[in-house]
Parts: C-alpha cells; sequence; structure tokens
C-alpha cells in the first residue's frame, strides 16, 4: 500500500490532537506551551503534505513563515512567563486566576 | 519508503504523547527532551515528503533554538512545584474523552472528502526553486516577518528587564 496524503493528513490531526490534550490537561505553563508548539507543528506537516501531493510549494513558503512566526511567538511568551513568575512565583494555571496582578 | 513513514510517525506520535501524559515524569525537563524528538521525526518525514529545505530549518530552530529556550527558561522557574502536583483524574478522563472524538471527527471527514485518491505526487520540491519563490513572489511578507522578529526581540527586552521605576517608588 503506497503512502497517500490521507496517511500523512491523520499523523497531522493526531498530532494536533496531542496538543490540545496537553494544553487541557496539563496545569504547568510552559508544558501547556510546548502543547501550542506540537500544534503549530502539525498545521506545519499538514501543509507540507498538502504542498507536496499538489505539486505546489506555496505550502512549504507558508510553513517557513509558520517557523518564523512560532519562534517569535516563544521568545515573547516565554518573557511574559518569567515576568508573570517574578510578579506571582508561580506557573501553575490554577494559581492563576484573578485577572489583576 | 513506506516502512520509513510508518517507523517516523509511530515515534512522532509516541513522543508527542510523552510530551503531553508521561506516566512516569512530571518533570518539565523531560516534556522538552521528548519535545526534541518529537521534532527530528517530523523532520524526517520533511525528508520524505522532499521538503529537504523545511527539514533542515526545523531541525535549526526548532531543535536548536526554541528547545534552548524552553530549557533556560525551565532553569529559571522552579520545577519541584510540578512534581507535587497530581493530575486531576475527572479533568484528565474527560479531556482524553474530547480530544478523542475530536480526533475521530477530523479523521473521519478526511476519509470522506477523499483527498487520498484524487492527489498524487509527481515530487518537485526543491530547495532552489523554494528560494526563488520566497524572495520573488514572497518579497513582502519575508520582509515583514523580519520586521516582526526586531519587535519580538525588543518586547523581550522590554517584558524580562527589572522595573527599576516601581521599586523606586516603593521605596
Amino acid at each position: 500500500m503506497t503512502i497517500g496524503l490521507e496517511h500523512y493528513l491523520i499523523v497531522s490531526v493526531v498530532l494536533f490532537c496531542l496538543g490540545l490534550l496537553g494544553v487541557i490537561i496539563r496545569r504547568n505553563l510552559i508544558v501547556m506551551y510546548m502543547g501550542l508548539e506540537l500544534m503549530l507543528n502539525a498545521a506545519n506537516l499538514a501543509l507540507v503534505a498538502f504542498s507536496h501531493f499538489r505539486d505546489n510549494l506555496d505550502g512549504q513558503v507558508m510553513v517557513f513563515f509558520i517557523i518564523t512566526v512560532a519562534a517569535a511567538e516563544v521568545a515573547v511568551g516565554l518573557a511574559l512567563i518569567v515576568a508573570l513568575y517574578r510578579k506571582r512565583q508561580t506557573n501553575d494555571v490554577t494559581d492563576l486566576t484573578s485577572m489583576k496582578l | 519508503m513506506e516502512i520509513l513513514f510508518y517507523i517516523f510517525s509511530a515515534l512522532t506520535l509516541l513522543c508527542g504523547l510523552l510530551v503531553v501524559f508521561n506516566p512516569f515524569s512530571r518533570n518539565p525537563v523531560t516534556s522538552a527532551m521528548f519535545l526534541v524528538l518529537t521534532i527530528i521525526s517530523m523532520s524526517g518525514l520533511f525528508v520524505l515528503l522532499q521538503a529537504y529545505f523545511l527539514a533542515a530549518v526545523q531541525i535549526l530552530v526548532y531543535a536548536g533554538a526554541v528547545i534552548v529556550l524552553f530549557l533556560f527558561v525551565i532553569m529559571l522557574l522552579d520545577v519541584k512545584e510540578e512534581e507535587r502536583r497530581r493530575y486531576q483524574k475527572f479533568g484528565t478522563i474527560l479531556g482524553f474523552a474530547a480530544v478523542g472524538g475530536l480526533a475521530a471527527i477530523i479523521i473521519n471527514t478526511i476519509h470522506q472528502s477523499g483527498v487520498g485518491q484524487t492527489l498524487t505526487s509527481s515530487g518537485t520540491g526543491e530547495t532552489k526553486p523554494l528560494g526563488k519563490m520566497l524572495f520573488t513572489e514572497y518579497l513582502l511578507p519575508f520582509e515583514i516577518v523580519s520586521v516582526l522578529l526586531l519587535v519580538a526581540m525588543v518586547g523581550c527586552i522590554l517584558l524580562s528587564k527589572r522595573d527599576e521605576t516601581t521599586e523606586v517608588e516603593a521605596e
């Protein structure tokens, strides 16, 4: 059986759901961030698979931009987490329930 | 080729599961290490899809830069705290159920849409046309992304700088 687009899309969906699971069940902000990274990677995999099976490079350019934006997002997000930790001495979302610092 | 796909995707999914739900360790450092494995096996999948440039970028940017950033922040913060807490059993079961349902719906949709039958590859994914495209058709987004990186850099410095004015006021 040859590997088609469908196989890659299913891997991508399962990976996306794993990332979502991480955001839902983990209470540590950093691990939730890793779940976000997994979801972005799943989207990348789907885009690359579509780009390969349609003989069209637009998807790969998109993935390139997604990787860049994800790197910027991680940098800012982790800086926010560190700033929050400095104020509140915790990075567990069950302790971060008030909207005021 | 087929066996490589199965090996890489199994590795990706297994390590992805261990990032978010590891029954042996709740340490964020372990999660970060499994994230590295996930990303490396995913770049193997990119190679199978003939996206060689993206496979290299994936390893350089994610496994190189992003994970190091994660580990730095984990070292700055307290990880002992996390290990003392337990999973909330009810929430975990509900989370698994919800996510499993979502996965079932999307996979069913993919099956019904029949994308696998209509699209087959001839396989032309090289770095040279990608680079050409990036610097002609997508030149403006490329430059805007560089501005975005600058903004992110300034934002990080601003956020992680200690607020001196408020400390003086507090004194």
